[in-house]
């Protein structure tokens, strides 16, 4: 039985349904969708499905107590609750700008998690 | 205190009126922010997704909202953190507060209305059963565990599956608490696809469409909180409860506009909307009263509030520039069949500039459907849509000089089901 996965595409807000069939010279098999970027995202999500991670990490000399971050680009699925443990670790101190570098390549990943705002001491 | 143009609120729309109303040739501008910084809710809303439309790239809210105030700050503009406007009085008298100033009385030539929405509370959704602390609307829990660093609770259910309620399902879950379930009175989510997936089924939170809560329990904290199925009629299905325990309960049950200070300047406001009338360049019933963004009607995304907010600025610039009058004659827009509202409410139809958008919202979900556009008896436009949805602002753009042509009072613009044979 060829393995097979129902999934709703999130690339525009049409949504497509899709349905996606592993095919027996190791492809894939992509129904439902309308338009080739929900093709490349149905394939994507089966064999590696990315997110861009969002969060905060403590921050000590600045007006809030918490400095919003995210991961540069998106890192693998599998890869969110890790790379969570270890940014709940983290204290930075102000002053910081968007864009600073506050955990380089993140779990081997070659992916760096960035501040996203400035945050004057 | 005197300045040409006064506006309240400097989130992204009192931002992107404020930088478009320089940019028009209006010097004198003051923003009015309650909160510490500029940004508005941005500031809280960490998560990416802003800003595909304005600049082509997948923002975080706090990112987009320094992309405002790095060029506010760039242009000069002047703004008072920290201050909270209280009304608005007389001709264009804005009074406001903070601790530095105290008391301050404003004369403005024109005013631009920013100020946002609220949520809706556990109070007006009146659920049976006892008020122990944990029960938070989701934003207030969004702001305490982004901004000021609490943790807001463990065991977590949530009301309301809009975009608030499924973010926060994901956040609360990334900072290590269990989110056992949403519950959405409605048959369908209001929230984005892309959240239902990110949100919701990459963490395996069930989602109960038609539920709601029907109990809290608890004496000083939340113990445990009763969900059941909704018929029709949003009555609950006895045999259907399923009782949760947990000790937070958060809230996503509705945006209300924030019109406190605009009804004191005897501002209209739209009962669907719950924003104040305006016309397509963002003017209130009040001639050089302006209105943009969340605080005239909710948005889905940023953006729009962008376009909308600039096309404020820019005309409470125009009205200063010209010493204010009012252009003429206006055409009633009407929402009949399916269509829950439209903003603008008015269009004015001897401005100069060709074409204006008339955004709107359907009542129900559509696969395929025929949008209608007629004034006074005569057809001016049919648009096929796929996929409408009352979550999802829709828009058309027309032709004012098209309307000017067919001299009617009123444009009543209406949806049909299309079916295929």
């Amino acid at each position: 039985m060829a393995k097979q996965h129902d999934i709703v595409c999130i690339v525009c807000p049409t949504g497509c349904r899709l349905k996606i069939t592993e095919t027996p010279n190791n492809g894939w098999l992509i129904e439902g969708n309308t338009c080739r970027r929900g093709e490349e995202y149905g394939i994507k999500e089966v064999t590696n499905p990315t997110r861009v991670l969002t969060a905060t990490v403590r921050i000590e000399g600045a007006h809030l107590r918490c400095l919003p971050v995210k991961t540069k680009e998106a890192i693998p699925k599998e890869k969110v609750l890790d790379v969570m443990a270890l940014i709940r670790q983290v204290t930075v101190q102000a002053p910081v700008e968007a864009g600073d570098i506050i955990i380089a390549d993140v779990l081997g990943t070659g992916i760096d998690v960035v501040a996203t705002r400035r945050m004057s001491s | 205190m005197e300045y040409d143009i006064v506006i309240i609120g400097g989130g992204p729309a009192g931002l992107a009126a404020a930088i478009e109303a320089k940019k028009n040739g209006v010097d004198s501008i003051l923003v009015l922010e309650r909160d510490r910084e500029l940004g508005g809710i941005l500031q809280q809303c960490i998560h990416n997704g802003f800003g595909l439309h304005v600049f082509k790239e997948e923002l975080t809210g706090p990112e987009y909202a320094q992309r405002f105030i790095d060029e506010l700050n760039g242009m000069q503009i002047k703004y008072l953190p920290g201050t909270t406007v209280l009304h608005i009085a007389g001709d264009k008298v804005v009074h406001a507060v903070n601790g530095t100033q105290g008391y301050l009385m404003i004369q403005a030539k024109a005013i631009v209305l920013a100020m946002g929405c609220r949520e809706r509370t556990a109070g007006a959704i009146a659920i049976p059963g006892t008020r122990p602390a944990g029960i938070l609307t989701a934003g207030t829990a969004q702001r305490y565990v982004n901004m000021e660093g609490y943790r807001v609770g463990e065991r977590v259910v949530i009301l309301g599956s809009g975009d608030i309620g499924l973010i926060m399902a994901r956040r609360m879950t990334l900072e290590g608490a269990k989110v056992m379930a949403v519950a959405e009175v409605l048959p369908f989510s209001g929230g984005l696809t892309r959240n239902i997936v990110q949100c919701l089924e990459d963490f395996d939170i069930p989602l109960f469409l038609s539920h709601t809560v029907i109990e809290v329990r608890g004496k000083n904290r939340v113990e445990a909180v009763v969900i059941a199925q909704v018929d029709a009629e949003r009555k609950p299905i006895p045999g259907t409860e399923m009782t949760y325990e947990c000790d937070t309960l958060l809230l996503s049950v509705g945006l209300i506009p924030e019109n406190e200070v605009s009804k004191t300047a005897g501002v209209r406001i739209d009962e669907r909307t719950g924003g104040p009338i305006v016309d397509e360049s963002m003017e209130s019933s009040v001639e050089g009263i302006f209105a943009c963004g969340n605080v005239v009607h909710v948005h889905d995304l940023v953006d729009f509030v962008t376009q909308e907010s600039r096309r404020a600025g820019m005309a409470a610039a125009r009205y200063v520039l010209n010493n204010g009058h009012r252009a003429g004659e206006t055409l009633e827009v009407l929402a009949k069949n399916g269509i829950s509202y439209t903003v603008p409410q008015r269009i004015n139809i001897n401005n100069e500039e060709g074409q204006l958008d008339v955004f709107f919202r359907v009542r129900k979900i559509y696969i395929q459907a025929k949008i209608l556009v007629h004034s006074d008896g005569h057809m001016v436009r049919e648009v096929l849509k796929k996929h409408l949805a009352p979550g999802e602002m829709a828009h058309l753009t027309l032709d004012r000089a098209e309307l000017k042509n067919l001299g009617g009072r009123t444009l009543t613009i209406e949806v049909e089901e299309v079916h295929h044979g």
